[in-house]
C-alpha cells in the first residue's frame, strides 16, 4: 500500500468535483441512512449512560481446559442473555469477549443486583440424594407443602415443623445401606424430623403410584458415621448469608456434604446430601412447560444424556424405596440447593419432569439453571462497574468538553500556522468528525457498537492523527512552492508523495488499533475500534476531500496568486525565484526523485 | 507563521540545520542515561499499580457529598475492614478506593457506606475488580504489544527495509521504557487506561518515525549513483526537512491529548480520561524525541557499515579531497571541514550545502507535472 499506482493521481486531479460528489453524496447518504433509522446518537456504553457492566471469566477446571472454547461460551452467553432478559431487562446485552470472556451490560433502571446474581450462579450443578433436611434457623411457621403428586410420602411432610435453630436430632448417625453402596451416613432421628419439602417436592411426572416403602435398613444400627459432618450440619445456620455461602465448600462431588436451599415459603432450609449421582453434563436440556393435562400447572422437564438416564435411573430407583426425606433428590447449583423433589419411582425414559407448585418465573428459573448447569464452565466475577446515570452524565459531558477543546485548540494552531490554507483543515477535519458520529450512531444498531468513555478518548486522539494528514500533505505542498512552483502544480506534484506517506503511516496506526482490538478485551477494545475507524475515515477524507478540495482552491485566485493571508505566499515560504535556480547535474543525491515513481 | 515558515523555508533548503546524525553519540548518551535512569526508578521504586490490579473496588459518591475525606476514609474502612483511599473529587464527590475485598463483598460496603455517608445507595458508582483482572489486561497488553512489534517489524522491513525495522524497533522500546520509567520515578498510578495509553503510543511512535524513514528513502534513492553526500548527510537532511512537520505532529498531537488531560485531570479528578492521557502525552514526547534523535542516526549507522556506503563514502570525501585541493569546492565551508578530519560517520558536516531540488531535472525537460495526464 505504500507504492501507489502510476496515473492514479492523474485521475484523480483532473475530476476533482467527481470525488467531492462522491463523498458528498456518501456523507447525505450516511446521514439520511441515520436519521431514516431512527438513531440520530450513538449508544451509549454503560460507563456513559450508566448501569452495570460484568465481566466474567471462564474458569476452567482441571483437567478439562479444553472446555473453555467457543461453542461452550456461546452457549453459556445464549443462557445468560436469556435469563438476564428474563428478568425484564430488556435492553441488557451479554457477549463474549477475546477467548474466555463474557460481558453483560445491564442497563440503568433496572434490578442489577438481582441480574448480577443471576449471572452470577453460573456454577456446576449436581444432583446429590438427601440424606436429611429440616429449616433452618428461626423461621417462621412453615405450612405444609403442596405436593402436586399427593403421594403417600407428603404426610411424614406435615409431620413437623422443625423451628429450632440447633436441631435436637443429635442421635448417632446410621449408615443408609439402601441409599447408595458407598455407605452414606444420616440420622434416624433427622429422618424423623422430616420437615416440608417446599414447592420443590414435587414428584417425577411418571409417578402415579404413591407407594414410598420404608427402606428397611433406614433403621440399621448407628455406625460411626461422618460424624464430621453431622456436626457441620448441626452448626449450619442458613438463615445467615456469610454460612449459606460457605456451607460445603471445598466438599467434592464425590463426597457427602451440607448445603442450604429455600423452600417455597422463602424458609431456609439446610440438607446433608450424599455424594453427587448425576451432573449436569448428564442434562441434555431442560425446559419450563405448562402441564394442561394434568393440572400440575408449570412444571419442568429434563432430557437426559444417554449416560444421564442409566445414572438417573439408577438413583430414583434406589431412592423410591426410602422414605422421605431420603427419597428427595437435591438439585444442587454452586452450592445451593434449588429444588428437592421426592422421586416416588425408578425413571427410566431418559427424561423426567419436575412438578410443583411453580409458577411460571420459578419454573423458567429451574429449566435454565438446568440447562447452564449442563456447562462445564464456571465463571468468576473478573470486574463489576455500577455506574450511576449521574456519573454516566458528567463522564460524557467532560469527554465532549474535552474533545472540543482539543478541536479547537488544533483548529487554532492550524489557522495560526496555516492561515488561509487552514480553511481546508478545517472542513476537512469537520468532514471527518461529522462521518466518525455518522457511522457511530448506525453502528449502534448494526453491530452492537457503543461509545464508552475510552472510545471518546480514541476519538479525541485521532484529531492528531487526522489533522497530521494534512499537515504532510500541505508541508509537502510548501516545498513544492519554495522551489518555485506556482500553486496548481505544486498541488498536484506534492500530492503523490505526500499520499504514500500518509499510507504507510495510517497503516501503521491502523496495525496498531486492529492488534489492540483483537487481543485485548474490555475497554481496551472500545478504544481501539474507534482509533481504527477514524484511521480508516482519515484516509477516505484526505483522499476524497481533502485533495480534491485542494486542487479546487488552487484555481481560486486567493490561493494560486499566492495572497498573505493563504498560508501560501510564496515569499514568506521563503521561495527560491525560478530563474536563478540552476540545473542539478542528473543523479545528484537528494533531488533525483521522479515524480511519477514518487 | 512567517518566522517557523522562514525556519521551514531554511530547513528545507539546508541553509540552517542540526547535525543529527552527527552529533547523534550525544544523544543516543542521553537516551541511555533516560533509560537506565527508568530501569533504576523500576527496579527501586517499581510501579504503583492501580486498584484495577490488586483486585478491589472504586466507589464513587454522587456530588455534593457531605463528609470530609478522612470521615469517608474511616467509614470506608470500618466498612470493609480494609485501608481505603479517599480523594475528594470535584463537586464534592469522593473516590473511595478499598483494596483487597471480594466482588461479593462489596454491596454490603456499598450499602453500609451509603448508610454512614446519608447518601442513596443506588446513586454510588462502584468499581469492583477481582484480583486477577488487572493481571489479564496486562497480560493481554503484552501479547498485543509482542504481536504488534512483530508484525510492524515485518511490515517495515518490507515497505522499508531492516534496518529502518530494526531502528524503528530500538526507538520503540525506548519509548516504552521511558514511559515506564517515569511512571516509575514520579509514582503516577498504573490502571488499564495506563495500558491503553502506552498500546496507543506504540502506534503514534511510529507513525511519526515511519514520516521521516519515508523522507529518507525517498532521499536516498539513488545514493550510489552520485559522489556529493554520504548516507549520513542525506539521512541529516531527511530530518532537517521533514522538522517542521515533525514538530506541527507533535503539536497537533500532543494538544487534544492535552485538552484530555485538563479535563480528565481538572474537572473528572480521576478516572480513566486522565489516565489515558497522561501516558500518551508522556509518550508522545518520547515518541518525538526518539524518532528524530534515535531511529534516523540509528539507521544512518547501520546503513554506513554496509559495503556500498563504505565506498560511497570513500569516494565522497576522496572527491571533498581533491575539490578542496582545487580550491573550487561548491561546497567550501563543508569541504574544508571534511578535508580535515578523516574519522567516519561522526565527523560529517552539519550542514551540508544547498538541498538538491527534486524537480530540476523535470524542470529541465519543460514538462511541469500540473499538465500530466
Amino acid at each position: 500500500m505504500a507504492a501507489p499506482k502510476k496515473g492514479r493521481n492523474a485521475s484523480a486531479q483532473s475530476k476533482p468535483g467527481r470525488s467531492l460528489a462522491l463523498i458528498l453524496i456518501a456523507i447525505v447518504a450516511l446521514t439520511g441512512g441515520m436519521f431514516a433509522s431512527g438513531h440520530t446518537t450513538p449508544r451509549l456504553g454503560i460507563d456513559l449512560a450508566g448501569g452495570t457492566s460484568i465481566t466474567l471469566r471462564a474458569v476452567p477446571e482441571k483437567g478439562q481446559e479444553s472446555a473453555i472454547n467457543k461453542t461452550n461460551m456461546d452457549t453459556a452467553v445464549d443462557i445468560m442473555n436469556r435469563r438476564v432478559n428474563g428478568l425484564g431487562v430488556s435492553e441488557a446485552e451479554v457477549q463474549t469477549q477475546g477467548d474466555k470472556n463474557i460481558i453483560v451490560n445491564i442497563p440503568k433502571g433496572t434490578n442489577s443486583k438481582e441480574a448480577r446474581e443471576q449471572v452470577g450462579t453460573t456454577a456446576k450443578l449436581y444432583f446429590r440424594p438427601v440424606l436429611a433436611t429440616e429449616v433452618s434457623g428461626s423461621a417462621a411457621t412453615a405450612s405444609p407443602s403442596p405436593s402436586a403428586s399427593g403421594s403417600a410420602s407428603s404426610d411424614s411432610d406435615k409431620a413437623t415443623d422443625k423451628t429450632s435453630s440447633s436441631p435436637s436430632a443429635t442421635a448417632s448417625a446410621t449408615p443408609s445401606a439402601s441409599a447408595t453402596s458407598q455407605g452414606r451416613a444420616v440420622t434416624d432421628a433427622l429422618k424423623a424430623d422430616a420437615t416440608p419439602s417446599g414447592s420443590a417436592s414435587a414428584s417425577a411426572s411418571a409417578s402415579a403410584s404413591a407407594s414410598a416403602s420404608p427402606s428397611a435398613s433406614s433403621s440399621a444400627s448407628a455406625g460411626d458415621a461422618d460424624s464430621k459432618l453431622q456436626a457441620a450440619y448441626t452448626a449450619l445456620d442458613c438463615t445467615k448469608k456469610a454460612e449459606r455461602a460457605t456451607a460445603g465448600d471445598g466438599a467434592k462431588s464425590t463426597d457427602s456434604t451440607v448445603a442450604c436451599g429455600q423452600n417455597s415459603q422463602g424458609q431456609w432450609q439446610k440438607y446433608i446430601l450424599g455424594p453427587a449421582e448425576v451432573d449436569g453434563t448428564d442434562v441434555k436440556k431442560a425446559q419450563a412447560v405448562f402441564n394442561t393435562q394434568t393440572a400440575a400447572g408449570w412444571t419442568v422437564t429434563m432430557d437426559f444424556t444417554s449416560k444421564g438416564s442409566k445414572k438417573f435411573a439408577s438413583i430414583t430407583g434406589k431412592l423410591a424405596q426410602n422414605q422421605s426425606p431420603q427419597n428427595q433428590f437435591a438439585i444442587v447449583l454452586d452450592g445451593e440447593v434449588v429444588s428437592d423433589p421426592y422421586v416416588s419411582q425408578a425413571l427410566t425414559g431418559g427424561s423426567a419432569e419436575i412438578s410443583g407448585s411453580f409458577d411460571q418465573e420459578e419454573a423458567q428459573s429451574l429449566a435454565n439453571m438446568l440447562s447452564y448447569g449442563a456447562l462445564p464452565l464456571t465463571f468468576k466475577e473478573d470486574s463489576v462497574t455500577t455506574v450511576t446515570a449521574a456519573l454516566g452524565g458528567e463522564q460524557l459531558h467532560a469527554g465532549l468538553i474535552a474533545g472540543a477543546i482539543g478541536l479547537a485548540l488544533v483548529v487554532i494552531y492550524l489557522l495560526v500556522y496555516y492561515r488561509g490554507l487552514s480553511f481546508i483543515a478545517v472542513t476537512s477535519l469537520l468532514v471527518s468528525a461529522l462521518l466518525t458520529y455518522v457511522i457511530m450512531a448506525l453502528l449502534g444498531p448494526a453491530i452492537g457498537f457503543a461509545l464508552n468513555l475510552p472510545a471518546v478518548c480514541g476519538a479525541i486522539v485521532a484529531i492528531g492523527i487526522t489533522a497530521d494528514s494534512f499537515i504532510v500533505y500541505f508541508e509537502r505542498v510548501r516545498d513544492e512552492i519554495r522551489e518555485g512552483r506556482s500553486l496548481r502544480p505544486a498541488v498536484e506534484r506534492a500530492w503523490p508523495r505526500a499520499r504514500r506517506t500518509i499510507l504507510v503511516s495510517d497503516f501503521v496506526s491502523f496495525l496498531a488499533a486492529a492488534v489492540l482490538f483483537i487481543v485485548t478485551v474490555g475497554k481496551v477494545q472500545g478504544f481501539a475500534f474507534t482509533l481504527g475507524l477514524t484511521t480508516l475515515l482519515d484516509v477516505v477524507v484526505v483522499f476524497l476531500f481533502t485533495k480534491p478540495l485542494l486542487t479546487l482552491m488552487a484555481r481560486r485566485k486567493f490561493f494560486a496568486s499566492g495572497h498573505k493571508w493563504s498560508g501560501l505566499d510564496p515569499k514568506s515560504l521563503g521561495a527560491k525565484p525560478p530563474l536563478r535556480r540552476t540545473r542539478r547535474p542528473a543523479g545528484s543525491a537528494a533531488g533525483p526523485v521522479d515524480p511519477k515513481e514518487a | 507563521m512567517s518566522k517557523l515558515g522562514s525556519l521551514g523555508a531554511r530547513l528545507h533548503r539546508g541553509e540552517v540545520g542540526y547535525d543529527f546524525v552527527g552529533n547523534r553519540k550525544i544523544w543516543y548518551g542521553i537516551s541511555i542515561l533516560i533509560t537506565i535512569t527508568a530501569i533504576v526508578g523500576l527496579a527501586v521504586r517499581g510501579l504503583n499499580m492501580g486498584i484495577e490490579f490488586q483486585g478491589g473496588a472504586v466507589f464513587t459518591t454522587p456530588k455534593g457529598t457531605h463528609a470530609s475525606v478522612s470521615q469517608a476514609e474511616t467509614y470506608a474502612e470500618e466498612a470493609s475492614g480494609h485501608d481505603a483511599i479517599v480523594q475528594k473529587l470535584g463537586d464534592d464527590s469522593l473516590r473511595i478506593q478499598i483494596a483487597g475485598i471480594d466482588t461479593d463483598k462489596s454491596d454490603q460496603i456499598k450499602e453500609e457506606l451509603a448508610k454512614d455517608l446519608k447518601v442513596d445507595s443506588e446513586k454510588i458508582g462502584a468499581d469492583l475488580v477481582g484480583p486477577s483482572w488487572g493481571d489479564q489486561i496486562a497480560n493481554k497488553a503484552w501479547q498485543g504489544l509482542g504481536i504488534f512489534l512483530v508484525l510492524v517489524v515485518i511490515y517495515l522491513a518490507i515497505a522499508f527495509e531492516w534496518r529502518m525495522a530494526l531502528a524503528a524497533f530500538v526507538a520503540l522500546i525506548h519509548d516504552i521504557t521511558i514511559t515506564t520509567g517515569i511512571y516509575a520515578l514520579v509514582g503516577f498510578e498504573v490502571t488499564p487506561g495506563t495500558v491503553i495509553g502506552l498500546l496507543t503510543i506504540l502506534g503514534y511512535s511510529l507513525y511519526d518515525t515511519v514520516v521521516v524513514f519515508d523522507s529518507l528513502k525517498e532521499q536516498t534513492r539513488d545514493i550510489t549513483k552520485q559522489t556529493r553526500w554520504t548516507y549520513s548527510d542525506v539521512a541529516n537532511r531527511s530530518i532537517n526537512s521533514t522538522l517542521v512537520r515533525s514538530i506541527n505532529t507533535t503539536v497537533v498531537a500532543l494538544l487534544p491529548v492535552a485538552g484530555l488531560l485538563f479535563i480528565g485531570g481538572g474537572v473528572l479528578g480521576a478516572g480513566m480520561l486522565n489516565d489515558i492521557s497522561l501516558s500518551l502525552f508522556v509518550g508522545l514526547a518520547a515518541g518525538a524525541y526518539s524518532s528524530i534523535f534515535i531511529a534516523t542516526p540509528l539507521v544512518a549507522d547501520l546503513k554506513e557499515r554496509e559495503p556500498q556506503m563504505k565506498a560511497l563514502r570513500k569516494r565522497v570525501l576522496a572527491k571533498r579531497a581533491q575539490a578542496a585541493a582545487k580550491g573550487e569546492s561548491p561546497e567550501p565551508e563543508t569541504a574544508a571541514e571534511t578535508f580535515a578530519d578523516d574519522e567516519p560517520a561522526d565527523a560529517t558536516p552539519a550542514v551540508v550545502g544547498p538541498r538538491n531540488q527534486p524537480a530540476s531535472r523535470n524542470r529541465g525537460r519543460g514538462r511541469p507535472s500540473g499538465k500530466r495526464r
